[in-house]
């Protein structure tokens, strides 16, 4: 077996991993680093965001309120050192960026253009115009470029950790193009492979959001943390899923139900105006936004249309030369997928499945309870999104902690031991698991595409926006279901050239682990909470579940879950108030 | 139309076969559906050992491009019952131009060898401390560059330079304009090594301008301007290097 060894592995070529590679090469240009992924690094789904990149910049603006919209729009379940440490740090990483030549929208005098987005006090959103994670994610791979030290291992996809002496020394990583399986030793590894999305079965997010870090972290015996709040986003397109960014509703537009009402109105958030008011109406947190959709679908004041019930986005009143200026890919997405032009037609939207808020459980350096592991991005839960996050806080979150987690790591790089020979004997037996047990494996009764469907129908049944015991419990026992099946389950492709079904059969594999933990974590928190809504448990309860959630492993059926306390620091708990 | 469309795709198999050969599948002409959900459909019903790339889905990626009845597209934004409309049954292939991995898959290494090359990056003397925050640059300056910046490096343009498949080392469409994107912001300063890159044989020069490649870009890159602007401003260094030796570039 080929064995490659570095100083620090990255694992996930988006924006967190290539700011963390960038932030090792900086730190000590001798260490040698590499980034996995497994798609070439510009394709990562970091480059569909949209609306923007959170940080202080105005001087109406302060620290405190950033920090205060980011913990009351995560309903208080935010470590508030993170989110200071991160609120801190956001303008130095986003000037940054500058410097590496990210186009920013500029004001006529050349500064920093920023735009208001949902839950926001005063606008602090950075943007590239509505394709900043693009511009973001380019910027970070041409820049990276730049430096010699990175080893790219692009298309290779990394299927288990190696763990010995209680250290995590690398990964065994397929090299797509031809098959190979390889160990990678490092004496630091970390994680930056983004959410898992594709758990649901509508959702904004790309195909390759399979939530593998987390489960490479799960299954090494890290916990995973506050699972249970996977965010909607409210405007999707409804058979897509595509995003439509906050950006339109931050620029002035309007949702609206069949009646041509501004319906949020009813719903506790404001009273409408016919300009944008921060923290009002349709700029308030998306968890709410998502949630009085269903309340207006169960009215009835929703409209049907082959893809189920949706509202309108109104942003006709903008008129053509703003929506050009300021979201052109709101009308370019709109024309090509809607067959609409905005600038003249009302858009159908829908909430879809947009982020997950948990994560691998880190501390503030991005260092898991692994030494040696650590994790950054959307992968990981460093706790600053709580309950529900805030807009254009988590293009933020993977410059701020990607630099961190890369700092980190190179640090332990430098004083830990190499890896040693007993993970190269780890990785033959896994080795052995993907070519006789898997790829070559004949027979069997079971499709990974049909499995996924079965498990997206699920999900969506039972851990959808609006949860109670009785549903989380039947999709428990459904997904237990299809784990005792995809043990039976056999590829049509017997290839090791470019096996993309291979590839799946892994990524379903890790999305069936994440969906247990999501449902698990959820069963157990037993209160309402930003984007966890149980309806048998309606309020928020401070008393029992002012805390994480920890979902371990465990040999049985269900992941274990353990409670650890929120951090609270300046600002303690109380009301969300929007539009008043 | 038919409630029916057949598709003609391309398959490669290494392992299986030493040659390429077509292969025929049905799918339902749903009004809604991209090529790419059609290959989706094909993939999860059908053959689950089809290969190809995607990931977002909404066009800016850049993982999906093929060829198309003939036609470099991003498989993700062509409708399926548009291209049944020109063309029964409907043709798809991988981009041409490239290295054949698998199926509908080819092998883009060169091109990031090229984006090195380019230096598609800030060069800088001097750096400024990021306590002194940003480096100005009005929206006129940013729309100097802004149209070149928007490459999603799909690769279209390569499969539709008629120079690349018979001069690999071309630099191609693509990095020429990320070169250029770079050459023309105003916080760039390394015009002068990338064009010590372009100005070689094998960099602008091979370039007929044909304008195949600003006619495939989905994102209106225009990267046939962005080489002709070019080869403007290297004749004009050449010239000037001629009448005022004693002076840099």
């Amino acid at each position: 077996m080929d064995t490659s060894t570095h100083d620090v592995l990255i694992v996930g070529g988006g924006g967190a991993g290539l700011r963390a590679a960038i932030a090792v090469a900086e730190a000590d240009p001798g260490l040698d680093v590499a980034v996995v992924s497994k798609v070439y690094p510009m394709r990562s789904h970091t480059v569909s965001a949209e609306g923007g990149a959170a940080a202080v910049v105005k001087s109406s603006d302060s620290f405190e309120d950033h920090c205060y919209d980011t913990i009351s729009g995560g309903d208080w379940l935010c470590d508030q050192d993170a989110v200071e440490a991160f609120v801190d740090e956001a303008p130095r990483e986003l000037i940054q960026l500058e410097h590496w030549g990210c186009p920013w929208s500029r004001e006529p005098d050349g500064s920093i253009a920023v735009r208001p987005f949902g839950g926001m006090k005063i606008e602090r959103t950075w943007f590239a115009a509505d394709k900043t994670g693009f511009h973001m994610l380019h910027t970070l791979y041409q820049t990276a470029l730049k430096y010699e030290a990175p080893t790219w291992y692009d298309e290779w996809f990394v299927t288990s950790l190696l763990v010995d002496e209680g250290r995590c020394q690398g990964a065994v990583a397929v090299e797509q193009a031809t098959g190979k399986v390889q160990a990678i030793l490092a004496k630091a590894v970390i994680l930056t492979t983004g959410g898992c999305g594709k758990v649901f079965p509508y959702t904004t997010n790309a195909n390759i959001k399979t939530g593998d870090g987390m489960a490479l972290a799960f299954r090494a015996g890290v916990p995973l943390k506050d699972m249970e709040f996977m965010q909607y986003h409210p405007t999707g397109l409804p058979f897509t899923g595509i995003l439509i960014t906050e950006a339109a509703r931050g620029e002035g537009g309007w949702l609206l139900n069949k009646d041509g009402y501004r319906y949020l109105q009813d719903y506790d958030l404001g009273t409408p105006e016919p300009r944008p008011v921060k923290r009002s109406m349709e700029l308030g947190p998306r968890d709410r936004l998502s949630q009085a959709f269903v309340q207006e679908m169960r009215k009835g004041r929703t409209v049907d249309t082959e893809h189920g019930a949706v509202v309108h986005l109104d942003i006709r009143h903008l008129g053509a030369k703003t929506i050009d200026a300021k979201i052109p890919f709101v009308r370019e997405l709109c024309l090509k997928y809607e067959k609409l032009d905005p600038v003249e037609e009302l858009i159908p939207v829908r909430p879809v499945i947009h982020y997950m808020m948990g994560g691998v459980h880190t501390d503030l350096q991005g260092a898991t309870t692994l030494p040696g592991l650590y994790a950054a991005g959307e992968v990981a839960c460093v706790s600053i999104n709580g309950a529900n996050r805030l807009g254009s806080n988590s293009l933020t979150e993977l410059l701020v902690f990607g630099a961190r987690a890369g700092r980190a790591a190179a640090e332990r790089a430098r004083s830990a031991p190499e890896a040693g020979g007993a993970v190269v004997r780890q990785a033959l037996d896994e080795e052995r698991r993907l070519t006789t047990g898997l790829l070559e494996k004949r027979g069997g009764g079971e499709k990974v595409a049909a499995l996924r469907t079965e498990m997206q129908g699920a999900m969506e049944a039972g851990a959808g926006i609006y949860r109670d015991a009785a549903g989380l419990d039947a999709a428990a026992e459904r997904i237990q279901e299809l784990r005792e099946r995809f043990a039976d389950v056999a590829l049509d492709d017997h290839s090791l050239t470019f096996n993309t079904e291979l590839t799946a059969c892994l990524e379903l594999e890790n999305m069936l682990e994440l969906a247990s933990a999501i449902i698990e974590s959820g069963l157990q928190r037993r209160e309402s909470r930003g984007a966890h809504q149980r309806t048998d448990h309606p309020e928020r309860d401070d008393q029992r579940f002012l805390s994480h959630s920890l979902a371990y492993r465990t040999g049985g059926d269900r992941p274990r879950i353990e409670l650890l306390p929120v951090t609270v620091t300046r600002w303690p708990p109380g009301e969300r108030v929007y539009g008043r | 139309m038919s409630d029916q469309v057949t598709l003609e795709v391309f398959r490669y198999r290494p392992e299986e076969a030493a040659e390429p050969c077509f292969e025929r599948f049905t799918v339902p002409a749903r009004r809604n559906w991209m090529i790419l959900d059609a290959l989706n459909h094909v993939k999860e019903e059908l053959d689950g050992s089809l290969s190809y790339r995607w990931a977002c889905r909404m066009g800016v990626c850049g993982s999906c491009g093929m060829t198309v009845n003939g036609e470099p597209v991003l498989t993700c934004a062509t409708y399926l019952t548009d291209a049944a409309a020109s063309r029964d049954p409907v043709r798809i292939e991988p981009l041409h131009g490239f290295p054949v991995v698998r199926d509908l898959i080819g092998d883009i290494r060169d091109f990031i060898a090229k984006l090195k090359r380019v230096k598609a990056w800030i060069v800088r003397d001097d750096e400024k401390p990021l306590s002194e925050g940003e480096y100005l640059q009005t929206p006129a300056q940013l729309a100097r560059y802004k149209q070149y910046s928007m490459c999603i490096n799909c690769m279209l343009c390569y499969a539709a330079c008629p120079i690349y498949p018979l001069e690999p080392e071309f630099i191609g469409p693509a990095a020429i304009a990320l070169a250029q994107r770079y050459n023309l912001d105003s916080r760039d300063a390394g015009a002068a090594e990338r064009m010590d890159v372009l100005s070689q044989e094998d960099g602008i020069w091979s370039c007929t301008f044909v304008g195949e490649c600003s006619t495939v870009c989905p994102k209106n890159v225009d990267p046939a301007g962005a080489i002709q602007r070019y080869k403007l401003q290297a004749t004009t260094a050449w010239f000037k290097s001629l009448l005022m030796p004693w002076r840099d570039r």
